[in-house]
């Protein structure tokens, strides 16, 4: 036993379980892929603190490139980012995606043994949160964000504060109603089971008093459990249009009338014991709509896209200040890898901005002095110096945003609501006859009790209830085949597109499986001195390329010199060497590509590396099952796909290429108003305005705890050939709702055909709502699992 | 059967009781995370390498 797990951890990294290179590093036996996971190790063993490598096997992550986090020492930015501060003890909480297994758990709760300036520290694992409590006056929050990103858990500190946004969405009161009327509901039914069973002579003196605490009991049951369905009635009656809570609401009201009228008159034992169970299932029904995901946000903007805080020069003096007191004219310092926050014009340096956010084009782009740089770019070489012209708030990206036409303008009315207004005509009308009839009949009483009866038993809480319970099931489906879906109101649009817009670099082509690939020759000997030089930069496409290499020793170099973000030159064993983009190479080369890493050795031209995105598996058989839908390509990248594109997407669907972000957004509302229903697939940035704006937006991602623009759904990059199961199975759901109604209406006509003769008696009509609910809920559950089965996604 | 009035009154203050501890479980968050404690309980303490040997002395 102990031999193969020897085995096993020899070929991968002890701390990140990321494959060995061939050189790789060691200490203490162990063995580790870079210098960085070496040195959370060292970090851990030297503060006892190896257990984290106990509860689970090479628990790690690599390390990310540094960061800066001068910011952090600004007062007025600590205190937006405190919780709680008091004389020398402070908290915070800090959202930290790398959370994902129990030795994060152990290894962030023992904090303290690193530094016993922080007192305790206690993790929310499905939130990927962890609250830290530390005396503020020993530790700095700088030094405490530094702590965390030495052992590998980087907290995402951005403008949209993912935590505290979080705290405020969940509605902690329908929890409480919901307990409330549990309770009122069990001593109701307790209390009414003397009538349903017959009372005796000698038990009749116990009942006045059970009807008093009947009614007793329904008065919060009515007026606190059931005050939303008051509210939302006034409201929508104001505005002219009838809801699914108007009939309820009514209904509410004619209960909990009927039950005082009774018992104080002592004429019967009322309704109480089907209001409450009423007012009970509605809110449950209701929670589960309410339901979300904790781990994914869907309702990201720019801003959690944006840093806090930039560095800005005051009289050459370099200083952090937060991104919402930026004005125009100050001077921004951006570093390599750093965003540029608003739209500013390029002083000094020489910029190659990544604008991947805003337009989706992947190729840097190189702008010159005095030129603008819209926000979100993204810089890829050295510092620059900018001067911002227009505050973060009214810049181009954030435009996109506070955009006006977005969908709130479109009446977006579900089946319920559409329902509910026949419903409860029908149920007035039929009432109104009953009481008309027993008023001809000169029965008074009797046509009092019809029309409350009606009321009472032509409830529509079956019709409250299917929708959560399908769409609920549905939802939990989707999830365990990695579609995340916003909430059960989203999955009703899903199964009304008709239009499916495709965004391309990230959507239909996958950014994890991106292949290093060489155009040109080299030689083992040229191999090894490519790898000895790409070894000892950090960025992303060296270590790229230095995987896909994988050779088995290095040399020694001189001369060694870095242009960030261009290129790289070294002496190696006398032979001079360049790796990088064109216009850093000594000589000039005609005919190939500008993309890629060049190589020149010794002033010969070499070849390049590049990076070839991969179209995802299956492509063309989920176009082709998706061919009953109108299909559309928006890329914002060059055409350079077109031909592979057109040999999978039918004729007559639209593809077009250079699509800027406002061009996307003004396709899908075009659509929209020629009465399509659109559904987009994007991924990044540059699609959030389309996402926004289509009644259904799915926001692709390989990784679920990357940052994904808001969106109804986040779509796993592996589900994606799913997708016409998915659409299908949402459409069935519908299916399911219609039916479990037509079941609703047959038990009501039993109902109202004992409430128009005026005899319901409150034990039918309290047997018979539970038997219907339970018909129901039974129903829905079945049913969509024999769709989903159907669908082979169980 | 008087008493009856007595049990019924009983049983009700019984469930006032429950159901107000319930708001205050609820109202002081513990019921926020209700999946890391069963992680948490799994975790060993600290055992030492002096610890284990005084330990293996001691019995």
């Amino acid at each position: 036993m102990e031999d193969q797990s020897k085995t096993t951890t020899k070929a991968i990294c002890y701390h990140c379980g990321e494959d060995l290179p061939k050189v790789k590093y060691q200490t203490d036996d162990k063995d580790f892929c870079c210098a960085g996971c070496m040195a959370v190790f060292k970090i851990l063993s030297e503060n006892n603190l190896c257990n984290y490598y106990v509860y689970n096997n090479n628990p790690g992550r690599q390390l990310k490139n540094e960061s800066h986090l001068e910011y952090l020492d600004d007062p007025k930015i600590i205190d937006q980012l405190l919780d709680y501060k008091h004389e020398s003890s402070g908290i915070i909480t800090f959202y930290i995606p790398a959370i994902h297994c129990s030795s994060c758990i152990w290894l962030l709760e023992h904090l303290y043994k690193i530094n016993p300036a922080i007192f305790s520290s206690r993790i929310d694992f499905l939130k990927k949160q962890v609250t830290i409590n530390f005396n503020h006056e020993e530790i700095s929050l700088k030094h405490l964000v530094e702590t965390l990103n030495q052992i590998g858990y980087e907290p995402l500190i951005s403008l949209q504060d993912v935590v505290k946004a979080h705290s405020s969405s969940v509605d902690k009161t329908l929890v409480l109603k919901i307990a409330v009327a549990g309770f009122l509901m069990g001593n109701v039914m307790l209390f009414s089971f003397p009538e349903y069973f017959g009372l005796s002579g000698f038990e009749k003196q116990f009942q006045s008093l059970f009807g008093w605490l009947n009614l007793a009991f329904s008065i919060p049951a009515a007026f606190y459990c059931g005050r939303d369905y008051f509210t939302s009635a006034i409201t929508s009656i104001k505005h002219k249009h009838i809801n699914l809570d108007t009939p309820l609401a009514l209904i509410i009201a004619v209960l909990f009338l009927r039950t005082a009228f009774e018992v104080i008159f002592a004429t019967g034992p009322g309704f109480a014991d089907t209001l409450t169970g009423l007012v009970f299932l509605l809110l449950m029904g209701k929670w589960l709509k309410q339901r979300t995901y904790h781990h994914i946000s869907f309702d990201r903007d720019y801003r959690s896209y944006f840093p806090i805080a930039v560095t800005t020069l005051e009289k050459g003096k370099e200083k952090p200040v937060s991104i919402n007191d930026i004005k125009i004219g100050d001077r921004l310092w951006i570093r390599n890898g750093e965003l540029v926050p608003a739209d500013a014009i390029l002083m000094k340096g020489d910029a190659w901005v990544d604008m991947s956010f805003v337009t989706g084009e992947s190729e840097p782009i190189h702008k010159v002095l005095g030129e603008i740089i819209y926000a979100g770019g993204r810089q890829t070489t050295e510092a620059i110096e900018l001067e911002v012209i227009k505050p973060v708030s009214q810049s181009y990206l954030t435009g996109l945003w506070n955009n006006e036409n977005y969908k709130n303008n479109i009446e977006k009315q579900n089946f319920n609501d559409s329902v509910a207004k026949y419903f409860s005509l029908g149920v007035f009308l039929i009432a109104f006859a009953a009481t008309a009839y027993w008023l001809f009949q000169h029965d008074s009483h009797k046509a009092w009790s019809a029309f409350t009866a009606v009321i009472i038993v032509a409830c529509p809480c079956v019709l409250a209830l299917s929708t959560p319970f399908t769409l609920s099931a549905i939802l939990s489906v989707f999830d365990k085949k990695g579609f995340y879906v916003k909430n059960t109101d989203a999955v009703e649009e899903l199964a009304k597109c008709d239009t499916l817009i495709f965004d391309k670099t990230g959507t239909l082509t996958s950014n994890e499986n991106a292949e290093i690939c060489f155009s040109g020759s080299l030689t083992n000997e040229e191999k090894l001195i490519v790898a000895s030089l790409l070894r000892n930069s950090t960025h992303p496409l060296s270590r790229h390329i230095l995987k896909a290499l994988n050779v088995e020793r290095f040399y020694s170099l001189n001369d060694y010199k870095e242009v960030v973000g261009k290129g790289l030159s070294a002496q190696i064993n006398s032979h001079t060497i360049y790796a990088g983009h064109l216009s850093m190479l000594p000589v000039t080369i005609k005919s190939v590509g500008e993309t890629g890493v060049h190589i020149v050795i010794d002033h010969n031209y070499k070849g390049c590396f590049d990076i070839k995105q991969q179209w995802r598996p299956g492509l063309a058989q989920l176009v082709s099952k998706l061919s009953k839908f109108n299909l559309q390509v928006l890329s914002g990248d060059t055409d350079k796909d077109r031909s592979m594109l057109t040999t999978i997407f039918p004729e007559q669907s639209t593809i077009r290429f250079r699509q800027r972000p406002h061009q996307k957004l003004d396709a899908v509302l075009s659509l929209q108003e020629s009465g399509n229903t659109v559904m987009m697939l994007g991924d990044g940035l540059n699609d959030a305005g389309a996402l926004k704006q289509s009644n259904f937006g799915i926001a692709l991602t390989d990784n679920i705890n990357n940052f994904t623009p808001g969106c109804d759904a986040i779509l796993q990059g592996g589900g994606l050939n799913l997708l016409p199961h998915f659409i299908q199975l949402s459409k069935d759901g519908l299916k399911v709702i219609k039916i479990s109604f037509a079941i609703a209406i047959a038990y009501n006509c039993i109902g109202i055909y004992y409430a128009v003769q005026g005899t319901l008696y409150p034990l039918v009509a309290a047997v018979l709502m539970p038997v219907s609910t339970v018909t129901i809920i039974l129903f829905t559950t079945l049913a969509t699992r024999w769709f989903a089965r159907k669908n082979k996604l169980i | 059967m008087n008493i009856l009035y007595f049990l019924v009154g009983c049983s009700v203050l019984m469930a006032l009781i429950f159901l107000g501890a319930f708001f205050w479980a609820y109202k002081t968050g513990q019921n926020d995370d209700v999946h890391t404690p069963g992680i948490r309980v799994l975790f060993d303490d600290e055992v030492t390498a002096e610890k284990s040997e005084e330990d293996h002395f001691s019995s």
